[in-house]
């Protein structure tokens, strides 16, 4: 191999090495925290559980919809409406008393505006 | 540069052999820093392969023939085009791709679930890293696409005709993303088992690869046909081949997982199915890339020469096994949650689409592995054509038609007969009424495309109620005029709108192929200028030949020494309807004992067809033009002894100006058939509307509630 080649290789070969060690490495910060994940949030745990129980919000919002939709299209007749669409509002609100204890017992936060969407 | 791309090779091996360990290591002792580690090294892996791709790819493009993949599929004449993308047109390039767009994929999944499912992601990441490890072993022991001959040849041997064509050179990097693609969800369903976490995670978080994976299948699908119908010179788009049933058998299993993963997602449902057709899915599209590399069918796609069976089988044999394992060893976690409320409901119409789909993917797969099979058990080879094909698939065809037209009007959970006989009143009208058209216009003797007219008649009926009930409903609620309330009805309903789309877009092109293939028109003959024929309500007449010497005049970039062709005139009722110009490439062979001149066109020879087409038909031909005629051949022979290699091309100027002055009769193939475009439309109708269903939301800022709130959001919260 020619010697600009083999310094390519090298090259190659440390940037491999940081990117595959960075996480390995010991603590560098202020606070003590691992190197690795560039944005570890301060309670990972807390967040990928909000985000799931969100997740499961927005599909239970998709199936009232759903049920609509599907009410106000002729599919489903007014007594089946009504039965199937009080079980998943219950549902809806068992959903969100969860987050509600994920975020904590601050109940009174600034509104701000959405539109859920599909 | 070709020793950096091979130690690239190398170090992907290695990388991928750490990933791995360290994966494993990291969930079992739960040591977050060396699964971190691990998901790291699959970003690395795609920062190699990325570089191993573009040193094999400068070397196409600066015509480095002492790569001999370079010098066995390129030249100095191939179009800059063809030179890029011939980079996968060889067995070892196309290994190269392959590896490479599993590592950016990969890395993409595992990026967007690095903050979660930690446990089933580092399965998942080992997974990946085997699989990516496994193709770049190949190409160090088998394949190597960085192998170099000393001294380099002058000249290459040029691109396969063949695949001069440019949508020839998409579906290749098409298709195997989606190959690859499928393996993402595998991984994480494997993982999810490994890790013994088969809640709704996981599945939430593959959607979007699986959807992706069945978008990028399709279209390379779509395109094979596309260039099976205009470069291969039979007429036809779907021949049944092996690896054309490859590549549809994942696409039809991934089909069937979006549809069963919403019962799951709403009912809990299908936990074992769902995981059982991911994983199904993901084995064969293995399997598909095993076809064309193996060498143990015969396929116009495959790689010729190929030797990597043996590896393959091992692979395909432990992805089974381990499925299989995986799949029994779980069954008690993965136990439905409800069950289905009623048999006239939605739930029950995919739960009939999924089993028609599997049911088309395990006729096709014994149709297709059929040779294998039998020369296993009697020592003597078999295959199976064509007629065995539709005589099973077409029936399963329609009643997948026709599913796809009964899912629309019945609810979720339940519904009741007096709103289904409600629903279904405007798409049986509109069948019924297809029915009568039919009859009466004659056409309703060929009973199969009857019924498939009749059925995507069905779809058109259900689809077209949905979205006129839809906007009435929406404008009942919002006051919106009809155009704005139909928009925001698609934008608030993405994923039910987005597949009624492709419902329709998929009968669309059912309809094209029933009509294309039940009401053809074809003639084969011989003409000489003057003569004329009829194919169907058509006249078509032989009006004078052609004849190109190329490069020098080569617009369309064939590659071919010499071309021969007609022009044809086509009329209807005596009007004039299109001019075609067929012809046959003549290209150079790399055998000697031809002669100098025999040589400059005794290569494969390439149809290049023409076609007229429109919404209502196509008019196609090929021609066949006799190069072997006395009168021709005596100028070849006349060539080859008297001139040298450098003057034969002076030959071929003979040659093309004796057959402009007395061609010989040419064989003809005449192809009339009906809404072939259809399915060319119907296709791109199928991914439009994929494409708006999967189309993510505006993120949905959090939501501060208060107590009071809450209740008042529970009630809003449903908004058609």
């Amino acid at each position: 191999m020619s010697p600009p080649v083999v310094l390519l290789t090298v090259a190659l070969i440390a940037f491999v090495v940081l990117i595959v060690g960075a996480p390995l490495m010991p603590a560098r910060g202020p606070h003590g925290e691992r190197g690795g994940e560039l944005d570890t949030p301060p309670d990972p745990q807390l967040e990928v559980a909000r985000e799931d129980v969100e997740a499961e919000r927005e599909a239970k919002y998709r199936e009232i919809r759903d049920t609509e939709l599907d009410y106000r299209t002729g599919k489903l007749s007014e007594e089946d409406y009504a039965a199937v669409d009080g079980t998943l509002r219950a549902q809806a609100l068992e959903i969100l008393d969860r987050l509600d204890a994920l975020e904590g017992s601050d109940l009174t936060r600034e509104r701000e505006s959405t539109d859920p969407g599909d | 540069m070709a020793g950096l791309g091979y130690a690239c090779l190398l170090l992907a091996f290695a990388v991928c052999g750490y990933g791995i360990c360290a994966s494993i290591y990291g969930v079992r002792s739960g040591r977050v820093e060396f699964s971190d580690s691990g998901r790291r090294a699959v970003y690395a892996l795609a920062c190699i392969l990325t570089v191993a791709f573009l040193v094999l790819e400068v070397a196409f493009l600066r015509n480095d023939f002492s790569f001999n993949t370079v010098a066995d599929t390129s030249s100095r004449t191939t179009p800059t085009f063809y030179r890029a993308a011939a980079v996968w047109s060889s067995q070892e390039g196309s290994l190269l791709l392959w590896a490479w767009l599993l590592s950016l994929w990969a890395s993409l999944a595992l990026f967007l679930t690095r903050r979660r499912m930690r446990d089933i992601a580092a399965y998942a990441t080992a997974i990946l890293l085997g699989f990516a490890g496994f193709f770049v072993s190949l190409m160090i022991f088998y394949a190597n696409p960085f192998k170099t001959t000393s001294p380099a040849p002058a000249e290459g041997v040029g691109l396969d005709p063949l695949l001069r064509f440019p949508t020839m050179m998409i579906h290749p990097p098409m298709l195997y993303s989606g190959y690859t693609l499928c393996t993402i969800p595998l991984a994480f369903g494997m993982g999810a088992l490994l890790a013994r976490r088969v809640d709704a995670d996981w599945i939430r978080s593959i959607r979007r690869f699986a959807f992706a994976a069945w978008f990028f299948l399709g279209i390379g699908i779509l395109l094979g046909a596309r260039w099976s119908y205009s470069e291969l010179g039979w007429g036809g788009y779907w021949g049944w081949d092996a690896v054309e049933n490859a590549s549809l058998m994942p696409w039809l299993t991934g089909t069937a997982f979006l549809h069963s993963l919403m019962i799951q997602e709403k009912r809990g449902m299908l936990k074992v199915w769902n995981v059982s057709l991911v994983l199904a899915t993901g084995t064969l599209a293995i399997m598909g890339t095993f076809l064309v590399r193996s060498g143990v069918l015969n396929s116009i796609h495959a790689f010729g020469g190929a030797t990597l069976g043996v590896p393959f089988v091992v692979l395909i044999g432990v992805l089974i096994s381990g499925s299989i394992y995986l799949v029994v060893s779980r069954r008690d976690m993965l136990r439905s949650e409800h069950r289905l409320d009623s048999l006239i409901s939605r739930e029950s119409i995919f739960i009939a689409n999924n089993i028609v789909l599997v049911g088309l993917c395990f006729v096709i797969f014994w149709g297709t592995y059929f040779p294998l099979i039998s020369e296993a058990l009697t020592g003597q080879e078999a295959s199976v054509g064509p007629p065995w094909f539709d005589r099973y698939t077409v029936p399963l065809a329609l009643i997948l038609v026709l599913l796809s037209g009964i899912g629309p009007v019945i609810a979720w959970r339940r519904a009741t007969l007096a709103n289904a006989r409600r629903n279904f009143m405007v798409p049986i009208g509109a069948a019924l009424l297809t029915l009568l058209v039919m009859v009466a216009t004659g056409v309703s003797h060929k009973p199969l495309a009857t019924a498939m007219f009749c059925c995507a008649a069905f779809v058109f009926g259900s689809v077209g109620q949905e979205f006129y009930r839809g906007t009435r409903a929406r404008r009942a609620m919002a006051g919106e005029p009809a155009p704005r309330a139909l928009l925001a009805l698609v934008r608030r309903n993405r994923r039910r709108y987005g597949g009624y789309i492709v419902h329709l877009g998929i009968a669309v092109l059912f309809v094209g192929v029933a009509a294309s293939s039940s009401f053809q028109h074809a003639s084969e003959l011989g003409l000489s200028p003057g003569q004329s024929t009829r194919v169907g309500a058509y006249t078509i007449r032989y009006v004078r030949p052609t004849a190109t010497i190329t490069p020098r005049y080569d617009a369309a970039h064939t590659g071919s020494t010499l071309s021969l062709g007609a022009i044809i005139a086509v009329s209807k009722g005596g009007k004039p309807v299109a001019t075609l110009a067929p012809s046959e490439g003549y290209y150079n062979s790399q055998d000697p004992s031809q002669g100098t001149v025999g040589s400059l066109i005794g290569g494969q020879p390439v149809s290049h067809i023409a076609n007229n087409s429109s919404f209502t038909r196509d008019v196609w031909t090929a021609i066949a033009p006799d190069i072997e005629a006395p009168s021709l051949q005596r100028i070849v022979k006349v060539g080859n002894a008297t001139l040298g290699s450098e003057d034969a091309i002076v030959a071929i100027g003979y040659l093309a100006r004796a057959y402009l002055k007395d061609p010989p009769p040419a064989q003809f193939h005449f192809i009339v058939s009906p809404m072939v475009m259809w399915i060319w439309t119907g296709g791109m109708i199928v991914f439009f509307g994929g494409l708006i269903a999967i189309w993510p939301a505006p993120s949905a800022v959090r939501r501060g509630i208060t107590v009071r709130a809450r209740a008042r959001q529970a009630r809003g919260m449903a908004r058609v």
